[in-house]
């Protein structure tokens, strides 16, 4: 496929999954490049030994972020995606590992001093719990806040609302009242996204069979 | 002989400890939402505790719930300080998502207003830092300039602020030509004499230096451990600027310098801005001079919506138009990370689509966060009156580093 899109251009991607395959050998789990991104895997367990490698054996000096991901569907739900840059190659690499409630990522922050609050962040978005890292304090929501809110299974209006109370003369919280259900409309075309057979079509498998034969 | 020493005045029973004081959230310095624990010894911090997220929205969750066209509109409320520079990361994600092509005149128009708010975000924050160390008038001629930017915005996009402007695949709406003229005239009149005189009355001004030079000094390899990007690694001396190493739409084309500091103190970074402001100003006038004739959105009506004359003549284009502004375009499966050089550094957007038409998740890597978060060693050491001018060295806006 030949690239038409304006989107920023790092150098050239060309042997780097090999290479980088093989350095990596079996703290690997799955590679893929796609839409011109190299996306490694790696066991969550070796992350610090595979992230170490990339730093020091092959000039990825900069970790620029670290973004975490949701999945429910997965046993391990989420994804924790680290954005590796090279200055001195000028490319790009994202290294993912998987994690779960239960199960800790390995924290970076000897690597990066940076990654300390970028680990904040994933943990008080999703609840991923990193190991090691001394200060995985909340940061983003308020003081006090519960639960995870970017988790898909938690509600987009949340649980709680605050409003300043003129009997008590400070804030209080309540629990979120809707005058009106949050509208989620369904977009899908009928003839693309529906996950039901539309009034009639039932036929159309059978003649879709009849003309296969 | 031996003989005592004589005893301090105090009566021996009295220790002197640290004291932690509480710095905003609500400081004009502060630059927004952003409380500071500070840890004094006298004077002197010791220890900084950033409590960033007063200003934390929920955008990403937002994202998620829009289709790709309606979570834009989020971006202009990053960062508001410049708007399209948070827009262009964004569009340029999807259309790498979607391998779309850009018309050449898009391009060209998307980076001339990119470096428009490039020129309209430094003087905000020149203004407001020179304000922080103690000078009032730089900051008022400054706004002049950036009020002449955001009519600008106005004449091309209809909003001051929130233009919502770029599109995937392109710009919203062509320029008039009148317009490209007085941005023409404005590159060559107006804002050389404004820029230069606020300049002249701070960069070789006495207390100025005496409040920035060789305060937070940041080494090379501090300025990447702790991830540093923009201005901010360019102070430290490293040249590295998207534009330049990682170009997108036509900034290959462009001829332009990037400014890098020699000792990374408080001063470099600002003086880092004010070059970049020249050479913002350079690029406009190539964009002006080279800007081809065409189409400024992609012609795929599968992603770019049809103009609203076709629209009331052509059956096909109503129902383009009727698609797009419902259930919007479909983007295929992947993930993508795609950093571009906002004036404050690298504004990234790691987007995940899972095939439909809302985004899967979409993280915003702010420019702010890393650079915040090194608040704490570049404090340390100083007095309490430096960080001030630290975090106005920093460019830090709360609308994007909170969310």
């Amino acid at each position: 496929m030949t690239i038409v899109h304006s989107a920023p251009k790092f150098a050239s991607n060309e042997g780097v999954l090999d290479s980088l395959s093989a350095a990596l050998g079996d703290m690997l789990v799955a590679a893929k490049e796609e839409h011109g991104e190299i996306v490694l895997t790696v066991a969550r367990e070796r992350l610090v030994e595979a992230l170490t490698l990339l730093r020091d054996g092959h000039e990825y000096q900069q970790l620029m972020e670290i973004a975490g991901a949701d999945y429910p569907a997965r046993a391990e739900r989420f994804d924790v995606v680290y954005m590796l840059l090279s200055l001195t190659k000028n490319h790009r690499l994202l290294i993912k590992v998987s994690a779960s409630e239960a199960t800790p990522v390995p924290s970076v922050t000897g690597l990066w001093p940076v990654a300390g609050w970028l680990e904040r962040e994933v943990f008080d978005m999703y609840g991923v719990l990193f190991a090691g890292n001394t200060d995985l304090r909340r940061i983003l929501t308020d003081y006090g806040f519960e639960g995870h809110p970017f988790r898909k299974d938690f509600p987009l209006t949340g649980y709680v609302e605050l409003r300043y109370s003129e009997e008590d003369k400070r804030v209080v919280y309540e629990p979120v009242q809707l005058a009106q259900d949050l509208r989620q409309f369904d977009f899908m075309s009928p003839w693309e996204g529906a996950h039901y057979v539309l009034p009639g079509d039932e036929k159309a498998a059978e003649i879709d069979r009849g003309a296969a034969k | 002989m031996s003989f005592t020493l004589e005893q301090s005045p105090t009566t021996g029973d009295e220790v002197i400890t640290n004291y932690t004081i509480n710095f905003g959230p609500q400081h004009p310095a502060a630059h927004g939402v952003l409380r500071m624990v500070l840890e004094l010894d006298g004077e002197i911090i010791e220890r900084v505790d950033p409590h960033i997220g007063l200003l934390h929205r929920g955008t990403e969750k937002l994202i998620e719930h829009k289709t790709y066209l309606q979570a834009l509109p989020y971006f202009d409320r990053l960062d508001y300080c410049s708007p399209l520079g948070m827009e262009h990361s964004y569009v340029l994600a999807i259309e790498k998502l979607l391998n779309l092509e850009v018309p050449l005149r898009g391009q060209y128009l998307r980076v001339l207003f990119a470096e428009l708010t490039r020129i309209c975000n430094h003087m905000l924050n020149m203004g407001s830092h020179v304000m922080d160390v103690g000078a009032m008038t730089p900051n008022l001629w400054l706004f002049e300039i950036r009020e002449d930017c955001l009519n600008f915005f106005e004449r091309a996009s209809g909003a001051r602020m929130h233009s919502a402007w770029f599109r995937p695949g392109g710009v919203h709406q062509d320029v008039p030509q009148k317009l490209l003229d007085d941005i023409g005239a404005w590159l060559d009149t107006r804002l050389p004499r404004l820029f230069e005189d606020a300049m002249s009355l701070v960069v070789d001004n006495r207390i100025f230096k005496q409040r920035n030079v060789d305060i937070a000094l940041v080494s090379k390899e501090d300025a990447i451990r702790w991830g540093f990007s923009g201005p901010m690694i360019r102070a430290a001396g490293i040249a590295w600027d998207l534009r330049k190493s990682q170009p997108y739409d036509v900034y290959d084309r462009m001829d332009f310098e990037i400014p890098v500091g020699t000792r990374s103190d408080c001063y470099d970074r600002f003086m880092v801005r004010v070059e970049e402001v020249r050479q913002s100003a350079r690029i406009m006038r190539q964009c002006l001079a080279e800007m081809p004739e065409g189409p400024v959105a992609s012609t795929d009506r599968k992603v770019s919506p049809p103009k609203r004359g076709e629209m009331k003549q052509s059956m096909e284009s109503l129902i383009h138009h009727f698609k797009l502004y419902t259930e919007g375009f479909h983007v295929p499966a992947g993930e993508v990370y795609v950093a571009t050089e906002s004036p404050k550094g690298e504004f990234g957007v790691y987007l995940v689509s899972d095939g439909s038409n809302k985004p899967y998740r979409c993280k915003i890597r702010p420019t702010a966060f890393s650079h915040l978060q090194a608040m704490d060693f570049m404090c340390k050491g100083h007095m309490l009156p430096d960080a001030t001018a630290i975090l106005g060295a920093i460019d830090v806006v709360f609308g994007e580093c909170d969310r």
